[in-house]
């Protein structure tokens, strides 16, 4: 018999830190096309493959490839090309107002955008969604005011939110976007339960629950699914996997084992892997699960494979735990450009078409900017201290007046 | 049984009133539906709920995963869909494990978003001791989530508030919670018929009396009127105040019948470092200190994991015998 070795704790490790050469060499990249798309109406035990494929539509080439290419007009790419680079935009804009000392905090969604962005556009006005905070494309596809967005990040007296939330940690009920939590699990189970209470109801709207692979470790994720699972409820269950939790690697969160996308087979529910920087393929999936979600067949995971470009916020400095090079050499690309791509290539867009609209985007943010400077940048300008009691309740309890008059306001 | 189709008072017990409670619930309102461990079939581990699925089908009563914190965000979830969610934990202890999305979602949500996601949720649980289920099903966690700013904490002790306490926690557009003392549930009472919704912001005195204030809430409050029985046979007449609701306060309930009476002996069953005791205490302070003949007295559990053998159990709690005594040590 041999001798037993002794035990050795194993601690994942990611491919590369600074100073290391960014390493994607461990990833399986199919080519765009060659992911099978069932009838939307398969039983999950036939699908046990797409949680470990990684479906992908535009090619090299920006050609679309395969069943999962959706028919989308030019009109309808055009927006969302528009919507991202808003996005974009945007995060630039108040990244840099957040260096100037402006607001405290912020967070950018660089490199994520499409699936943000393809999701609100594929999905319908009365469909709701429970996002992540680097979700503000929901709201850019939806034509959301940047005006709101800018006072709460400034968090002057015309912060929609009057002081109490971070800056981007939005709320925005009109266009489907539930209020964005610290605690990044808990989304997930109230995604569930509004998607059973509309199954309850009868009516036809669907719930998109997102959350990071960081979070797949929340008993929050495996709670939701159990119960998206058991009550079959009418909502898309999406991750997105943009390899780092602040400073933790994905491996950190389990994928060194398998993908995120199979932790749906324990629960029954088909579970999608898709390249989240392929704005058709985010688009393709998202309507294969809500179509599914409609037919009453149930809950689908989704994981959406991408990359996040910048550090999680203004607080860390991605270069102290990764090869700044490294977003630069992720081999899925950036997802502006490879739309920009694809609508060249069908002669729907030209470099200078795309520059115009930069500078389009970038002056209707600098224009939000500038007004919002005018209500007051962080602690010039400041919320009502009186309405500080109010929305505790829906109708303050005599304690919270109390505590109002003890403040002499 | 169903109370409300006699005309006459009905003889039942406080179980039956929780029942009568939910059935009524459900009858008024289709977005009302109840939902938690063993809540269909077995009809909830206090029977709570028996013969409630047969009446309205699985979808309102339904049995969920065990799951405390799943089933409580799914609850917030329906409730933000238009529905009016109860959401039974099964005993107290239990939901320590949803206090996420207690404290951190639902309390929360309202303010946060600016007034556009309030979170129209009942939750219902099982409190305290005295069954014999030891520590981890015994406790008293009320005064904690009387501690939550954005929750509303009742604690019907009677039949009347049993019954009529949910469905106005129902119609109230943010989260209720509603601890039902597991040693109430037996009790036996009388409901009229005509037996409803009542305030739940509002104490009330169950006794008169002129000497001292025994004021107490859940499970403690039958202990206390049987203290004012044995207390009035030396002449020494107890006013029993039932705090009802936990959260908001009745200060001024509280108050008025602690000028009357110059003397407090407050009886709860958290433990008494850090309680809801300690705070009532502090308000008698803070606003009828000068009225006071004597120091306010507490009689609270013994700040132990609640233990299993009863006569350890006994021990522990509080008992009509330690509210006699306290309260003549105040009325000297």
């Amino acid at each position: 018999m041999k001798p037993r070795s002794r035990l050795a704790l194993h601690v994942p490790a990611p491919s590369s830190r600074p100073g290391d050469k960014p390493d994607f060499s461990g990833l399986d990249i199919p080519e765009a096309g060659e992911i099978r798309r069932p009838p939307c109406d398969t039983a999950e035990a036939e699908m046990r493959d797409l949680p470990y494929a990684l479906i992908r539509v535009l090619d090299d080439e920006g050609a679309p490839q395969g069943d999962w290419a959706p028919r989308l007009s030019p009109d309808v790419l055009r927006g969302g090309l528009r919507a991202m680079l808003l996005t974009r935009a945007f995060d630039e804009r108040l990244f840099r107002i957040q260096r100037q000392g402006k607001t405290s905090f912020y967070m950018k969604s660089t490199g994520e955008e499409a699936i943000a962005v393809a999701a609100s556009m594929a999905l319908g006005a009365k469909d709701m969604c429970f996002p992540t905070y680097r979700f503000v494309g929901w709201l850019m596809a939806r034509s959301h005011p940047l005006l709101p967005l800018v006072n709460q990040i400034f968090s002057n007296e015309k912060d929609p939110l009057k002081g109490r939330q971070l800056p981007i940690l939005y709320s925005a009920r009109e266009y489907g976007f539930y209020s964005l939590s610290g605690n990044v699990g808990s989304r997930f189970g109230h995604a569930v339960g509004w998607a059973m209470a509309s199954a309850y109801k009868g009516d036809d709207k669907i719930a998109m629950g997102v959350i990071g692979e960081g979070t797949t470790a929340e008993g929050d994720f495996h709670e939701a699914l159990t119960f998206a699972s058991v009550y079959r409820a009418p909502v898309i269950l999406a991750i997105t996997n943009n390899q780092w939790a602040i400073s933790s690697f994905s491996g950190i969160a389990g994928a060194e084992a398998t993908t995120f996308a199979a932790k749906a087979l324990a629960y029954g529910i088909p579970g999608l892997r898709v390249d989240g920087n392929d704005f058709l393929a985010v688009w393709a999936a998202i309507r294969w699960a809500a179509e599914r979600a409609r037919l009453n067949l149930g809950a689908t995971l989704i994981e959406f494979f991408t990359y996040r470009a910048e550090g999680h916020s203004t607080s860390d400095d991605p270069a102290k735990y990764r090869p700044s090079e490294e977003a630069g050499a992720w081999p899925l690309g950036d997802p502006v450009e490879r739309l920009k791509q694809h609508l060249i290539a069908q002669n729907e867009w030209d470099e200078a078409r795309h520059e115009a609209l930069i500078a389009e985007l970038t002056e209707e943010v600098r224009a939000a900017v500038k007004e919002g400077e005018r209500a007051g940048v962080l602690g010039q300008s400041k919320p009502s201290v009186k309405e500080m009691f109010e929305n505790v309740f829906e109708e303050p309890d005599w304690r919270l007046i109390e505590q109002r008059r003890e403040m002499g306001s | 049984m169903n109370a409300a189709k006699n005309n006459e008072a009905t003889e039942l017990t406080y179980r039956d009133a929780c029942r009568e409670a939910l059935r009524d619930a459900m009858s008024r309102d289709e977005r009302v539906f109840l939902m938690g461990e063993d809540v269909g079939h077995y009809g909830g581990c206090y029977g709570v709920s028996k013969g409630l699925l047969e009446e309205f089908g699985p979808e309102r009563i339904r049995d969920t995963p065990l799951s405390e914190n799943g089933f409580t965000g799914l609850g917030v979830g329906a409730a933000l869909n238009g529905m009016r969610p109860i959401v039974e934990i099964m005993t107290v202890n239990f939901s320590l494990l949803a206090l996420d999305q207690i404290v951190n979602n639902a309390a929360l949500l309202r303010h946060m978003s600016g007034g556009q996601f309030g979170v129209p949720l009942v939750i219902r649980m099982a409190t305290g001791a005295g069954r014999q289920l030891a520590a981890q099903h015994s406790h008293s966690f009320e005064g904690l989530y009387a501690h939550i700013p954005g929750l509303k904490v009742l604690t019907p002790a009677t039949l009347e508030d049993a019954r009529g306490m949910l469905w106005t926690a129902l119609e109230d557009p943010d989260p209720v919670i509603i601890f039902e003392h597991v040693m109430l549930y037996n009790m036996m009472g009388t409901l009229s018929a005509d037996a409803g919704a009542l305030p739940i912001d509002k104490a009330a005195v169950r006794r008169e009396g002129k000497d001292v204030s025994l004021i107490t809430y859940g499970g403690s409050l039958p202990k206390a009127l049987a203290a004012a029985e044995e207390l009035s046979k030396n002449g020494v007449e107890a006013e029993v105040v039932d705090l009802r609701t936990l959260r908001p306060l009745d200060d001024e309930t509280i108050l008025a019948s602690v000028r009357k009476t110059r003397r407090a002996v407050i009886v709860d069953e958290g433990w008494r470092t850090g309680s809801l005791s300690a705070e009532i205490s502090a308000r008698i302070m803070e606003n009828a200190l000068w009225d006071l003949d004597a120091p306010v007295a507490r009689v609270c559990s013994a700040e132990i994991p609640i233990p299993y053998s009863h006569h350890l159990e006994e021990a522990a709690l509080p008992q009509t015998p330690d509210i006699v005594a306290a309260a003549r040590g105040v009325t000297g």
